[in-house]
């Protein structure tokens, strides 16, 4: 299998719907004569047209609600954020019109649509264009909410989300852009949402991570191993629906759960995922769940203090010693 | 929406407890008013010509439906038949009347959540607009929406939306998708003047006309919203002027006179066929009732809602009627008789009708539901 970016491989995703099926267009800023402030779009202009590939104007709500709309009657557009700090601008046509229009309509209207783009930290960038706030949408039924973690997954997930009859919320990491990964070019390659993966096998201590967090946690794995720690590493891949299956499985087989993420810890995704293996694994814990997450400040600027707010290998690995009762 | 107090109070009940806290409305002059009425008259009876009396006869059907509608919806509202919030239509049924009858079944229909008039005359059935606000299993919406929400996909009434402006950038989206799809259909998108002031109405119009959206943008001025007088609200309060901003085509309209908002419409109407291109129409209206069932209505006099009902659009509309002799008092009758057995008839298909089953509360959230324990590969 041909080893690219997970730019490339969003990159591919995006040009394989787009030669699929005409309904599927993509809009957002900078999207198509700039070729994406990311380069995630790098190629679509030329390849698709002005009337698939869109430059919006800076107007977030904008633009969001008129891809919902198109969607209302048989499109199935790709509303590109620039980031995701933008789409809190759009969140009124997210939340109140995308995510409920199925229901409130009685099941006859429903939405499919992908907003995507870039999430979580970026590098020196101050609080307003750093931070992860899948939570928010995770919290609304109607949307469903994807963070890949590998080019492989990253194109696989993006090409169902595409598919999709529902809202899809698809949530890329900024620093994550280069990361190479071996991903298929078979243009029927898809991933199926809502489905866990299990990123590397273990014994002892369950790692669930989403995002940046699982290279992080792979490499936490790595040092615990040499440590005789043996980590399980679960990525839910799709925030909502959750596969919460696959992580009670992981910790009953080994009564110890770290659950690493970039967001702050009040109201998160891990709070949700917490308390649930509280109510169904509870019997099987042999110490408190660990959670290590962003710290609960708006993102700084300053490198030194940016690198304290975000979760780190060696935190991770601690938070694992920890549930081990290693130290 | 609006704020819910626990007993619903008339305008009129507020009316009488005094001035307390009475805000001073804007002057009406009275000389102003019967003048612009008597224009108003003669220039409706301009606008007879090329209309047979069928049509002429159909608008005034329509437009005294909605008004009976609505007095049926308050006198059930306040029977405790229906709940949530209530926004009632009556004075502004020139409007959606006027409009909706320039445009075909296929068009696309957005609106706010004072919407049960615009429903009914997009051609939605009394019965399933009645259900839906006593929250039936037969309601357009399953009961899932209740009187802020209706659709019907049928004749492609796409809602019923409860935040103020947020139905203006998914019409943009349905003009867009006319477009993109190369048909010839139009999407008509209403709101309130209160609306204008947010975000989303600049946003969308500038995306309108920069893209040549097939979008007529149709904002029905009933100068208050909720209890705000446009004055006290908005800086330009030349509503149509604000569509130079965008380079957009624009009219205002005598809301009050039914053949006025339907001329305005299909014009604009033609321009979104034949050129894709938006407009934007203020539609100047009234509405006689409160904002919704609760407003105490402290915010306006009885004086200026009666000097408003002096142009009561269908009152206007039946005088022109008359003296062309279109109709006669015993059609008038009939119709008035017609009306109301359906308005009778669309209560009691909604009382009689079941509430949704408890397995409704799970349905309709995700068109592709997902179980990830059937999708799991290993």
């Amino acid at each position: 299998m041909p080893l690219i970016t997970m730019r490339e491989a969003l990159n591919q995703a995006i040009r394989e719907e787009l030669a699929r099926d005409e309904r599927v267009f993509l809009m957002g800023e900078e999207v198509a004569e700039y070729d994406g402030a990311y380069k995630v779009t790098k190629g679509l202009l030329k390849e698709f047209g002005p009337k698939r590939v869109i430059d919006t104007p800076i107007t977030e709500l904008g633009f969001a609600g008129l891809g919902v709309g198109a969607a209302m009657v048989g499109l199935r557009p790709i509303v590109e954020f620039m980031t995701f700090n933008f789409s809190i601008l759009a969140t009124d046509q997210i939340i109140n019109s995308a995510a409920k229009m199925l229901y409130m309509s009685g099941g006859q209207f429903n939405i499919p649509i992908v907003f995507r783009g870039p999430g979580g930290s970026a590098y020196q960038v101050s609080s307003q264009h750093s931070q992860a706030i899948e939570s928010w949408f995770a919290y609304f039924p109607g949307l469903k909410v994807v963070m890949p973690s590998t080019p492989a997954d990253a194109k696989g997930l993006l090409k169902s989300a595409i598919r999709d009859d529902d809202p899809v919320i698809f949530m890329e990491q900024e620093r994550m852009y280069g990361n190479k990964g071996e991903v298929p070019d078979d243009p029927d390659f898809t991933i199926p949402l809502g489905v866990a993966d299990i990123k590397r096998e273990g014994t002892d201590v369950t790692i669930v991570a989403r995002s940046l967090m699982v290279p992080i946690a792979l490499k936490a794995a790595d040092k615990l191993a040499e440590q005789s720690v043996s980590c399980e590493v679960i990525d839910p891949r799709t925030i909502r629906p959750l596969d919460i299956d696959t992580i009670i499985e992981s910790v009953k087989k080994t009564n110890r759960v770290v659950l690493a993420e970039e967001s702050h810890p009040v109201c998160g995704v891990n709070a949700e995922i917490s308390a649930e293996i509280m109510q169904r694994a509870f019997d099987y814990l042999d110490a408190p769940v660990k959670r290590v997450s962003g710290v609960d400040v708006p993102m700084p600027y300053a490198k030194n203090l940016e690198n304290l707010a975000i979760p780190d290998v060696e935190r991770v690995v601690a938070a694992v010693r920890e549930v081990a009762y290693l130290d | 929406m609006s704020k819910q107090t626990a007993e619903p109070i008339s305008a009129a009940s507020a009316e009488e407890q005094g001035s307390t806290g009475v805000v001073e409305s804007p002057q009406v002059d009275q000389k102003t008013l019967s003048r612009e009425r008597d224009a108003a008259k003669e220039l409706q009876k301009d606008r007879l010509a090329g209309l047979n009396n069928e049509t002429l006869i159909a608008l005034y059907r329509q437009m005294i439906l909605i008004r009976r509608f609505e007095e049926k919806s308050a006198e059930v509202y306040s029977a405790g038949k229906i709940g949530g919030f209530c926004h009632l239509y009556i004075g502004q049924e020139a409007v959606s009347v006027g409009a909706l009858s320039a445009i075909r079944k296929d068009d696309y229909v957005l609106t706010s959540y004072r919407e049960h008039g615009h429903a009914l005359a997009k051609g939605m059935s009394p019965e399933s607009v009645m259900a839906e606000l006593y929250g039936k299993a037969t309601g357009c919406s399953k009961g899932k929406g209740g009187s802020m929400h209706m659709f019907d996909k049928e004749v492609n009434f796409l809602g019923g939306h409860g935040i103020v402006g947020g139905q203006i950038p998914l019409a943009t989206g349905t003009a867009f998708a006319s477009k993109y799809q190369g048909t010839d259909q139009v999407t008509l998108c209403f709101f309130g003047e209160a609306a204008v002031n947010q975000g989303a109405f600049h946003e969308s119009l500038n995306m309108a006309q920069l893209w040549k959206l097939p979008c007529i943008y149709i904002c029905e001025n009933n100068r208050y919203g909720m209890g705000t007088s446009l004055e006290r609200a908005m800086s330009l309060s030349d509503v149509s002027q604000k569509a130079r901003a965008y380079k957009m085509a624009s009219e205002f309209v005598d809301g009050m006179d039914v053949l006025a908002v339907r001329e305005a419409t299909a014009r604009a109407v033609e321009r979104g066929r034949k050129d894709y291109l938006p407009t934007l129409l203020e539609v100047r209206t009234y509405r006689f009732m409160g904002h919704s069932m609760s407003d105490p209505g402290n915010y306006r006099t009885r004086a200026e809602i009666e000097k408003y009902q002096e142009r009561d659009p269908i009152k206007l509309f039946l005088a022109t009627l008359k003296e062309k002799n279109i109709v006669d008092d015993k059609q008038l009758e009939q119709i008035d008789s017609e009306v109301r057995q359906q308005v009778e008839e669309a209560v009691r298909f909604a009382e009689e009708s079941p509430f949704p089953a408890p397995e409704e509360l799970y349905t309709d959230i995700y068109a592709n539901p997902i179980d990830p324990s059937r999708n799991r590969t290993r």
